[in-house]
């Protein structure tokens, strides 16, 4: 019988409304108990004095790479990143090579998660064949396998009769949709927001409009089909006020925001640093603004990091043929607590809701708390410790990240999955 | 400019005064045939064109060998870019070789910024995407010297593509450094309102009577055809709208000058009347395009200390 008891620490379970001083126990790899002075006989002790034990945090969308894109991420060496970020289960989407779109390929990233992956990995699996947007996906099968969501991030489905096909579907498997909302002609081929930025840097503009337009698009969708649907990295601030609408209506829609669509606008993007180039861009401060107001109302559920390894020599070029994405695994907590808790937009309880009840109620699963018999997933992060990000020390095998050399107050401390530390400073 | 040019953007009044003065210096050297002078007798510049022109680059080739330097050309379509090479591996083959500046033109906006962050030699840019052109704006603002006492309080309307144009952001930047007024016009989709708060002095509009209506200056931009990702305006009835035909002079001031940076498509943005009328001043253009790539040359390669 292995026992690990989490001492002192701040507990903060949202879930069973619990916030105070405690000890957290664990014993072969589940909760065992929470409370004070607990027996640590035979027990590993973790003295938490002065920070916050909380239940795993959950990404919800990340991008691991394998199969397909080995030299950018593996399952292990982005299972290891989001475990130095605190994260103890995380969603990988889909756009491997060949493209999770059947259940021979959600298994295979299952088996080499539970052999290889020091965190819980629960696949999201595509929405249409090879993510081409024209035919569904062998969805029941790879909920079979173990997809927790579908999606065709990176694309968006662009047929709206495709995405109604696909919302009635997978309603009939209780999986949400999850979409990647860009309408394609309109951002035709840009590089970044547009706005003056984009015009003084002669990059061509993706306007706010290209997601508004398929988020209003989606939500009617939604409605219609009675789907449960949730907008992928939401960035636009027109975006957020009308997934506020639709929640206000009862529909069941959700919506994540990634760390830096609120920590970041596109006036602080180094010109023609590709570190700064993702979709959806960095856009400007007032939707920047509106997410993190979003994230404060309960409007935006879950923080997630869109982490999106690429290897040096894909981001050492014109910007224009950089592609988009960056890391985000090691480096959302930090932000998180500078722009959201420090401020005091939210509190530390709204901030552990983000990273645990939000994406768990979002995918249904069955984690995100400290109760009695949970899995042995926990994060434990400190409030002021101050650390400045080395993405060459990163865990990623990529190291595309625009926050190298950023100062940090707060961040994670320990990572314990199925009750073993998986990681600590 | 010792670190090279990237653009207009970052340059303070000064050094483009003194860009602009040391250019006359040079006109007189450039109008008399053969003068070749020895400023920069051993020193070599790489013109690097990923992207075709003829003009800009001949014109660097010869500013470069009338000032004594070694000039070699390299096009895109000549050297291992066409094999996959990229961008870094070329640039860093070609700074092993030394040179002391490379000019550089490319499709890319902002690819000679990057280069910059990365390799020791200095970089002229000669035209990046469509983010700037810095000498075609130094150039322009040479013509018009040429003709006006000064650019202060000048009304400059600049005609055309003006999202997809490189030359218009250079000179707006420049001639609002100077403190004259410039009227961007073109087809809405071609005029984005964010271009009006890039500088200060700068007004929007899409009537082309309005914007030519007193301007001191007329600078016409080319209908930028492999530019255009999208039919962002019906091409039939461009001219009619937006082409600078001889009836237009009259609404600008008497002494306007016509200005275009070439190559021009007569009957689609200039009638043949236009360009080739009393007004028009295109040639000058070319010609001051090598002085005042020579004066550049000059200043980047001596670190501006000017005998």
């Amino acid at each position: 019988m292995s026992r690990v008891v989490i001492a002192n620490g701040r507990v903060i379970d949202p879930l069973s409304k619990l916030d105070g001083v405690a000890d957290v126990a664990m014993v072969d790899g589940r909760i065992a108990q929470v409370g004070r002075d607990l027996d640590r006989t035979g027990a590993e002790v973790f003295d938490a004095a002065g920070l916050i034990v909380a239940p795993g945090f959950i990404d919800m969308h990340v991008h691991l790479r394998e199969p397909g894109f080995e030299h950018a991420e593996t399952i292990e060496s982005g299972a290891r990143a989001a475990a130095a970020g605190g994260f103890t289960s995380i969603c990988p989407m889909p756009n491997t090579s060949p493209v999770n779109d059947n259940a021979t390929v959600t298994s295979y990233i299952v088996e080499r998660a539970s052999r290889l992956a020091c965190v819980n990995v629960f696949p999201i699996g595509a929405i249409t064949k090879g993510s081409l947007g024209e035919e569904l996906a062998a969805i029941g099968s790879m909920k079979q396998a173990g997809i927790v969501a579908i999606s065709d991030d990176g694309k968006p489905v662009m047929n709206a009769r495709v995405m109604r096909r696909a919302m009635e579907y997978a309603a009939g498997f209780g999986l949400p949709v999850i979409n990647h909302c860009e309408d394609l002609h309109l951002s035709a081929g840009g590089d970044m927001h547009e706005g003056q930025v984009s015009t003084r840097l002669g990059l061509r503009g993706i306007p706010s409009a290209s997601e508004d337009v398929m988020v209003a698009r989606d939500l009617l969708l939604a409605e219609l089909t009675g789907a449960r649907y949730h907008v992928a990295h939401i960035s636009a601030r027109h975006s957020v006020a009308m997934v506020r609408f639709a929640r206000h209506r009862g529909l069941p829609v959700t919506c994540e925001a990634t760390p830096h669509h609120f920590a970041l606008h596109d006036c602080e993007m180094k010109p023609y640093d590709s570190n700064y180039k993702m979709k959806p861009p960095l856009r400007h401060s007032s939707d920047a603004e509106a997410v993190a107001q979003g994230l404060a109302d309960g409007t935006v559920g879950a923080i997630a990091t869109d982490h999106a390894p690429h290897p040096g020599s894909e981001k050492m070029q014109e910007f224009e043929k950089c592609p988009f994405g960056i890391l985000g695994l090691e480096t959302a907590l930090g932000l998180a607590l500078e722009h959201l808790v420090h401020p005091g937009r939210i509190t530390v309880g709204k901030l552990v809701e983000l990273f645990t009840t939000g994406p768990a109620g979002i995918l249904s699963l069955n984690r995100g708390t400290l109760a009695e018999g949970a899995p042995g997933d926990v994060t434990i992060f400190s409030l002021d410790r101050e650390w400045t990000y080395d993405v060459n020390k990163s865990f990623s095998k990529s190291r595309n990240s625009p926050f190298h050399g950023h100062p940090f107050r707060g961040g994670p401390v320990a990572t314990i999955v199925k009750g073993e530390f998986v990681w600590r400073i | 400019m010792t670190g090279g040019l990237l653009g207009i953007e970052d340059l303070d009044r000064a050094e483009i005064q003194a860009v602009l003065d040391r250019a006359r210096d040079f006109q007189a050297v450039q109008r008399a045939s053969f003068s070749r002078l020895d400023v920069l007798k051993g020193k070599m510049v790489v013109n690097l064109f990923f992207e075709a022109s003829t003009r800009t680059r001949t014109s660097f080739e010869i500013a470069a060998r009338r000032l004594g330097a070694d000039a070699i050309s390299i096009t895109a379509q000549a050297s291992s870019v066409e094999k996959g090479e990229s961008l870094v591996d070329t640039l860093n083959t070609l700074a092993a070789m030394h040179p002391h500046a490379i000019i550089m033109r490319h499709s890319a906006s902002g690819a000679p910024h990057f280069l910059a962050r990365y390799l020791p030699t200095p970089i002229i840019n000669a035209g990046d995407g469509t983010h700037e052109h810095p000498t075609q704006a130094l150039l322009d603002a040479r013509t018009i010297l040429d003709h006006l006492p000064s650019l202060e309080g000048l009304r400059v309307a600049i005609i055309g593509d003006i999202a997809h144009s490189r030359v218009a952001r250079s000179n707006l930047y420049l001639l609002s450094k100077f403190g004259a007024g410039i009227v961007l016009c073109g087809p809405a989709p071609l005029l984005p309102q964010e271009m009006g708060r890039l500088a200060p002095g700068v007004t929007l509009t899409t009537q082309l009577a309005e914007a030519i209506r007193d301007a001191d200056v007329i600078m016409m931009l080319r209908v930028q055809l492999e530019r255009m990702h999208e039919a962002a305006y019906p091409g039939s009835e461009y001219f009619k709208f937006y082409g600078l035909r001889l009836e237009h002079l009259k609404l600008a001031k008497p002494n306007v000058i016509v200005m275009h940076p070439g190559p021009i498509n007569r009957g689609r943005e200039i009638a043949s009347e236009v360009a080739d009328s009393q007004r028009s001043v295109i040639l000058n253009q070319v010609e001051n395009g090598i002085a005042v790539r020579m004066a550049v040359l000059e200043r980047v390669l001596t670190n501006g200390a000017v005998a």
